[in-house]
């Protein structure tokens, strides 16, 4: 990927300018940059794969691509000790409480990559009676990246936007608060979720 | 075989009798159990291994096509069963005859909802207790309010249900317990490291010990086989790359081969020396990541490094001639997608210098590693017998001193003309089931070897008409994937879908069989034992 395609990113742009919005204190500011600039840099993945995608997840994992190089390699079993989920392989109707209890289990701030298209929509088995259409019915998604399977330098390049958007987020009084499990719940009221 | 038909008509003579590759014979459902005890008990007939069990809905009647295999003469059997009650379709369980039969009749009730009298186990197999409807069924609903995304926690039952029927003909419906109200029961996944995917095992422990273990699969069940129902012949195959994932090449040489049969195409030289090729590789590629993931499972993480780098030439390899790393989509009615690469050749030798350095690498590392024998040896022990009972195919079932390879057993593509061994060994525990994949390794690699250097020119893909349309029948193809047997069953109408595409994994039997391996092992040996079997969860669920 050339340079100045990897600076070309809208989304990103639309979020600093959200932030900046309002204005940043001074003080604040600056310890969010440090904090941001921390987090972003030792981001740990939840081993989770439920089909292919999870196996080119190994390969990250591996020699040849190396995602320790990035500080992503710790990545861990347990919910409470990971940054972010990397929702590999396809969700089907069985799976889709216990991944959501999963990211319920997540410590804030948490994020969530859809890894291939099957996390995405559905994918080839969108019209199956057992799956699920993609994953932001159940969650909210922070990147999504698609393949079948996504490549492990597509996976590199996933996980670095998701560094970046958390180097432009404002740490406190922002993410460091429950506010997009409550944005979340808002959109998806309660009486919904029981149906 | 007509000595086959002359036996059972003999016994049998209301049974009905279809010629074919493999013969077929028609019995009424109440001579069903006792035909299944003869056949399994002649010593010369000797069916002792029951491939699959096919769910079938013909709109007029319900019935089960059940492919038998015998572990001495090889020979194969289809025997179909029929009930044309559509309100509550029953039929005779034959689990007493087949251990694996409970499991797979459990997953044609799901399916089908066909109930198999005195089954001890007719719960819901890949669907939740509280699904709508039974999905392959020909007039399943399958519009999304019937059954939405559920938000709760499944629903869960301690007990199970068995269906028997009294001397006046009623069916009672009884409950069976599956854990005691005072066992202590421990839930291992489906969000678990070691269990190789989501597959949920729900054990019973004494202190350290297990007593039992109720295993739960359908986290990944994807419905391919209903979903390959609405999609033209082609458009089934790339399902075949997404269920095993590491024997994408083999599953869709399966089908491939059974779309060839039924067409009655012939394909080139060329294009099964490229597909046996490609198999074999797969073959070691696949090997090589579970012996990784295996030693990572058993705390030895580095292992997965010097597997990984093995596999990682073998994906280059196919990425150059496929272009992709995993689903591959390679092979097609006709022969394969396109040409090899032509660097194949050349990448192929560099990669056949490595291999013989790469298991002494293994062996020093892991193989003789005094913890690994200590953790591996003597542990999870199957028996032949059990394996048969159990359809333990594959590396797991050669462990156990069963000559199972499809490979030799039911000779397919050009693998009668190629000069490799197929590894046995008798010892049966995880150490013989892991050695067994690396000796594995060094035939798929002597296959390579031998068929390298001379790859025929000629077409790659033969021509094949636009649009393909089966005649009318059903065919049966098995081939030896990484794990196991795989067999395809298609049923076609003469139109361009199938009418019923069903997969038999060889997955679901090895998932099966960990209850019976555990049973009064430590649970540390759960890890092993289930490692070791290797089986991939997308493959048991489709």
């Amino acid at each position: 990927m050339r340079y100045d395609e990897w600076k070309d990113n809208e989304y990103i742009e639309q979020l600093v300018e959200e932030l900046k919005a309002n204005g940043t204190n001074v003080i604040v500011g600056s310890f969010d940059k440090l904090i941001n600039w921390g987090r972003s840099n030792s981001i740990w993945p939840l081993t989770f794969a439920t089909s292919c995608c999870g196996i080119e997840f190994v390969s990250l994992g591996a020699a040849r691509y190396d995602m320790a190089r990035f500080g992503w390699e710790v990545a861990r079993s347990s919910p409470r000790q990971a940054d972010f989920m990397m929702v590999a392989g396809t969700i089907v109707h069985r799976m889709a409480p216990v991944m959501r209890r999963l990211y319920d289990q997540l410590a804030e701030p948490k994020y969530v990559i859809a890894c291939g298209s099957c996390a995405i929509s559905g994918g080839p088995f969108r019209n199956s009676y057992h799956v699920v259409k993609g994953i932001e019915e159940i969650v909210p998604v922070d990147v999504f990246l698609p393949g079948c399977p996504p490549r492990p330098e597509a996976m590199i390049y996933s996980i670095m936007q998701l560094s970046r958007k958390m180097r432009v987020e404002k740490f406190f009084g922002g993410v460091n608060r429950q506010e997009k499990i409550e944005e979340f719940l808002a959109a998806h009221p309660e009486e919904e979720l029981n149906a | 075989m007509a000595n086959i038909q002359e036996k059972i008509a003999k016994q049998f003579p209301e049974a009905t009798f279809e010629e074919g590759e493999i013969l077929l014979v028609n019995i009424p459902d109440d001579k069903w159990h006792d035909l299944a005890q003869f056949l399994k008990g002649d010593e010369t007939l000797h069916f002792d291994h029951l491939l699959t069990i096919v769910g079938m809905d013909w709109v007029d009647k319900f019935g089960c096509v059940y492919y038998l295999s015998s572990s001495t003469s090889n020979e194969l059997l289809s025997v179909k069963v029929t009930t044309e009650d559509r309100e509550q379709p029953m039929l005779q369980s034959v689990h007493d005859v087949w251990t694996i039969a409970t499991t797979l009749e459990r997953e044609v009730y799901d399916f089908f909802g066909i109930i198999f009298l005195n089954n001890p186990d007719m719960r819901r197999l890949f669907l939740s207790i509280d699904w709508k409807g039974y999905p392959l069924r020909k007039d399943y609903d399958m519009s999304p309010e019937n059954n939405p995304v559920p938000r709760e926690n499944e629903r869960q039952e301690d007990v199970t249900y068995t269906y028997v029927k009294d001397e006046k003909g009623n069916v009672e419906k009884k409950t069976v317990t599956i854990f005691e109200p005072n066992d202590f029961v421990v839930n291992i996944g489906p969000q678990h490291p070691a269990t190789h995917g989501v597959l949920r095992f729900r054990t019973a422990v004494n202190g350290e010990t297990i007593k039992k273990i109720d295993f739960y699969s359908g986290y990944i069940h994807r419905g391919i086989e209903k979903l390959c129902e609405g999609l033209t012949y082609p458009q089934t195959l790339h399902f075949m790359d997404r269920m095993d994932y590491f024997s994408g090449h083999q599953y869709h040489h399966a089908l491939c081969l059974a779309y060839e049969k039924a067409l009655g195409i012939e394909v080139s030289r060329r294009a099964q020396v490229i597909r046996v090729l490609m198999d074999e590789l797969a073959r070691i590629a696949s090997h090589c990541l579970f012996l990784g993931t295996y030693c990572m499972d058993l705390g030895a993480t580095t292992m997965l490094f010097y597997t990984l780098r093995v596999r990682e030439q073998i994906l280059d390899i196919m990425e150059r001639t496929c272009g992709a790393r995993m689903t591959f989509n390679y092979g097609c009615i006709g022969g394969v997608m396109q040409d090899l690469h032509e660097d194949f050749v050349k990448d192929v030798k560099e990669l056949l210098a490595v291999i013989p350095k790469n298991i002494k690498e293994y062996n020093e590392l892991f193989i003789g590693n005094v913890i690994a024998k200590g953790r591996l040896e003597q542990v999870g022990n199957l028996t032949k017998e059990d394996a048969i009972a159990y359809g333990v195919t594959g590396p797991s079932g050669r462990a156990s001193g069963w000559a199972c390879d499809v490979r030799k057993t039911h000779p397919y593509s050009i693998y009668n003309e190629l000069d490799f061994e197929e590894v046995v060994y008798t010892e049966g525990d995880s150490m013989a089931r892991t050695k067994l994949r690396i000796a594995e390794i060094e035939q798929s690699a002597k296959i390579i070897e031998q068929l390298i250097d001379n790859i025929p020119e000629g077409e790659y893909c033969v021509k094949v008409p636009k649009v393909i349309k089966l005649p009318a029948g059903h065919w049966f193809q098995m081939v030896e994937g990484c794990r196991g047997a795989f067999g395809v069953y298609i049923e076609s109408d003469g139109g361009t879908s199938p009418v019923r595409l069903k997969l038999a994994p060889p997955c679901l039997p090895l998932a099966n069989v960990v209850d019976h391996l555990t049973q009064g092992s430590k649970i540390a040996d759960l890890i092993t034992i289930s490692g070791s079997l290797d089986y991939i969860v997308p493959d048991i669920d489709r």
